[in-house]
């Protein structure tokens, strides 16, 4: 993680007395409801069913054990003894008190963490690979750029008044796991032909009400302008972004109505402003930056996977833990380990508080007191010695934490959904403990092979339904909670939005549905290596939809 | 009714008058004219003001002004709901990219938890909406005393800044 300085410290500090103060005014009733409701959004508190939500900001999913603890104690403290874990790598708390929330930010910033803008028509928190800095198909570290933005974007004072929310994603692996083309703005890191660093610039992606693969505008954004090339986008949005309909306010709106063409040639002519001036990057900041973010002290070894595979090649549960949830470090005798919060009877991305703390102490015993969290809602353990790999699985499986179903179909993404969220028109928790039950036989998960389900409660896509394999979507018709099925989603460098197989579903017939899918993807594959969505994409949805409504039923009614 | 003008961190009494006829405008008085009207008689304006200001909405594109910037003492920027942040990037172009060294106000729905953000692009006056407590609103700008984004107040980032 990057470490404050005395500034970035000051600032966040200055936050809390801020909200503070808007927290005062409005219980003694000088600050409206309507007034101080956008303010207190952009500290990340919503008015939720049964209480406030508060979202914490995790920035780009990296933080450290002690931040981690402090988590833990916020949930014991000020909550129910846990926290949600979100798609946008942050941590939800579901309980907090209004009058609480002032002491919590306090709480907060002094393990240098806040709530700034993890809601509301501003710049969000910004998302990358949650193994940045350790994967080994890593070709540029993404994090100094996360950092550079993360400055940029807070307070900035242009665009805190957006027309909507905006989303920044950026990627520096051959692998795209930040899924920079289903946001606002995402940016590939990549090099040009002399080896400079800069930026593939894709805008006007996103998931949603109308899910949209965003635009390339431009190729290579030399490493330097990346400040006022994102100053130029975002003013371009400000001004000419929809103001008069929240469900066409996005960027993706502007960009599809002007033409991609159009919308690129308005940010160039708005750059060719900006262009060298003070925004630019000086290689100083680059440089602090980096220095501000742990370096550690790897002891690299010989020691490779297949090493720890060899020394419990009797042990079934460790040999499928490894495949599924460890994957190779860049440094030589390392290795990433991913934690599964995603266990049967746990609603998808909870953890108790307990949890937190005992996941703080094993990535202070077994790495450098480091986390990520994945926007697939798992913790990760970024620097495990292979050495250690036994002993970590032994400690997870006591904390449940050990599932070996990474990429599997029991990795379930969900939003908190309609037990929680007042926008949601469904629950997504129960559906996802069914299936989860539905799909408990581990020996059934590995036939089925990878497989990204993802549910939300509602269109605005919390839970990334339409870039799972299988998406399900809480839809509401009369008054009653029904669930929309599509399939052939993919998110990374392949991105696709799913299509809906047919009319939506009574939630006690999803899990059927999904496994007469399933059951025909596995007559239908080729081989074994043929996954779910490649059958999809071969076939087409007919026969999936066909096993779901039978040969008639399917044609007689329209999808929602 | 109490001041609700703050102009160099102080309240200030409001000497502008909302002017739509140049004939029937007082002669010599401060008059604030709509974009529209500027920009159908400039001349006149000029000729029976004592001093002349514009008043912008978020849908106004400020380049129309330029030709008059250095003789206009006042620009207004509508705020008609403080959620609308179009008038942010008004500011910081008739400032930065435009020059305009006038006062710039924002007016409309404008209180407290704004002025911060305002006085970083450039507004210097601000016409607080009914009903507001200026006092309180002026310790705002003080909300934060360090900022890491270029601006007009601070015309280099803070990075830039780190390094000196």
């Amino acid at each position: 993680m990057y470490f404050y300085d005395e500034i970035d410290q000051r600032i966040v500090d200055e936050r809390v007395a801020q909200f503070r103060d808007q927290t005062r005014r409005y219980l003694a009733g000088t600050l409206s409801e309507e007034d101080f409701r956008p303010h207190r959004l952009q500290n990340g508190l919503y008015i939720q069913r049964h209480a406030p939500m508060l979202r914490v900001a995790i920035p780009y999913g990296v933080l450290s054990s002690r931040q981690l603890r402090m988590l833990a104690q916020i949930a014991r403290r000020y909550d129910r003894g846990f926290g949600h874990f979100t798609t946008r790598q942050n941590i939800q708390f579901n309980w907090p008190k209004l009058e609480d929330v002032p002491d919590i930010l306090a709480d907060l910033a002094t393990v240098q963490m806040h709530a700034i803008q993890t809601s509301g028509n501003c710049i969000r928190n910004t998302t990358t690979d949650h193994f940045a800095g350790v994967a080994g198909d890593e070709q540029i570290d993404p994090r100094p750029y996360c950092e550079l933005i993360r400055q940029w974007s807070t307070f900035h004072p242009e665009f805190a008044f957006l027309p909507r929310k905006f989303k920044i994603a950026v990627n520096g692996a051959t692998h795209d796991r930040a899924a920079t083309r289903v946001h606002d703005i995402g940016l590939d890191l990549v090099r040009d032909a002399q080896g400079a660093i800069g930026y593939r610039v894709l805008v006007g992606g996103g998931l949603g009400r109308t899910p949209l693969i965003g635009h390339v505008i431009r190729e290579f954004l030399p490493e330097q302008h990346l400040l006022s090339y994102l100053d130029a986008v975002l003013r371009v949005y400000n001004r000419f972004g929809r103001r008069d309909n929240k469900y066409k306010a996005r960027i993706k709106i502007l960009v599809k109505e002007l033409t991609p063409a159009k919308f690129r040639a308005a940010v160039e002519e708005e750059w060719a402003h900006l262009i060298d001036g003070p925004a630019t990057l000086v290689p100083e900041e680059l440089a602090r930056i980096r220095s501000r973010i742990a370096v550690h002290d790897y002891q690299p070894s010989a020691l490779t996977l297949a090493d720890a595979a060899a020394q419990r090649s009797d042990d079934a549960a460790f040999l499928r833990w490894l495949q599924r949830n460890v994957i190779a470090h860049k440094v030589s005798g390392y290795a990433c380990v991913t934690l599964s919060l995603k266990s049967t009877g746990v609603a998808p991305g909870d953890l108790g508080d307990s949890g937190l703390d005992a996941v703080a102490e094993l990535a202070d015993r077994y790495g450098f007191g480091e986390l990520r969290v994945s926007h697939e809602q798992n913790l990760i353990l970024p620097d495990v010695p292979v050495q250690h790999l036994g002993a970590v699985h032994t400690a997870a499986q006591a904390l449940g934490l050990a599932q070996p179903n990474i990429g599997l179909i029991t990795n379930i993404i969900a939003c908190p959904g309609g037990d929680y969220c007042s926008l949601a028109n469904a629950r997504s928790i129960p559906v996802a403990q069914a299936l989860q039950e539905r799909f408990d036989n581990l020996d059934y998960q590995y036939d089925i092979g990878e497989l990204d389900l993802n549910i939300s409660g509602c269109m605005n896509a919390c839970g990334h339904h339409h870039v799972g394999h299988i998406g399900i979507l809480g839809v509401d018709k009369h008054g009653e909670e029904f669930y929309q099925v599509t399939i052939g989603g993919a998110q990374s460098a392949t991105a696709a939005l799913g299509r809906v197989i047919g009319p939506s579903l009574r939630q006690d017939e999803v899990p059927d549905a999904v496994e007469r899918m399933i059951q025909r993807y596995l007559s239908l594959r080729d081989s074994e290596v043929e996954r779910f969505v490649d059958v999809v994409q071969r076939l087409g949805i007919e026969p999936f939809k066909e096993s779901v409504y039978g040969l008639k039923a399917h044609s007689e009614s329209p999808a929602v | 009714m109490a001041s609700r003008l703050i102009q160099n961190r102080q309240l200030s009494e409001d000497t502008w008058q909302v002017a739509t006829d140049p004939t029937q405008a007082p002669a010599g008085a401060n008059l604030l004219i709509s974009l529209a009207d500027w920009l159908a008689q400039p001349q006149a304006w000029l000729d029976h003001a004592g001093r002349a200001g514009v008043a912008l909405q978020p849908t106004d594109d400020p380049v129309g002004l330029q030709p008059w910037l250095a003789q206009l003492a006042l620009i207004t920027v509508n705020f008609p709901a403080f959620t609308d942040g179009r008038g942010y990037s008004i500011a910081r172009l008739l400032r930065e990219r435009h020059g305009y060294a006038g006062q710039l106000r924002a007016v409309g729905d404008v209180f407290k938890d704004q002025l911060f953000y305002l006085s970083r692009v450039g507004f210097d006056a601000f016409l607080l909406r009914e009903g507001e407590d200026a006092q309180d609103a002026i310790s705002a700008l003080d909300t934060f005393t360090e900022a890491y984004q270029v601006s007009v107040d601070r015309p280099e980032p803070l990075f830039r800044r780190r390094l000196g």
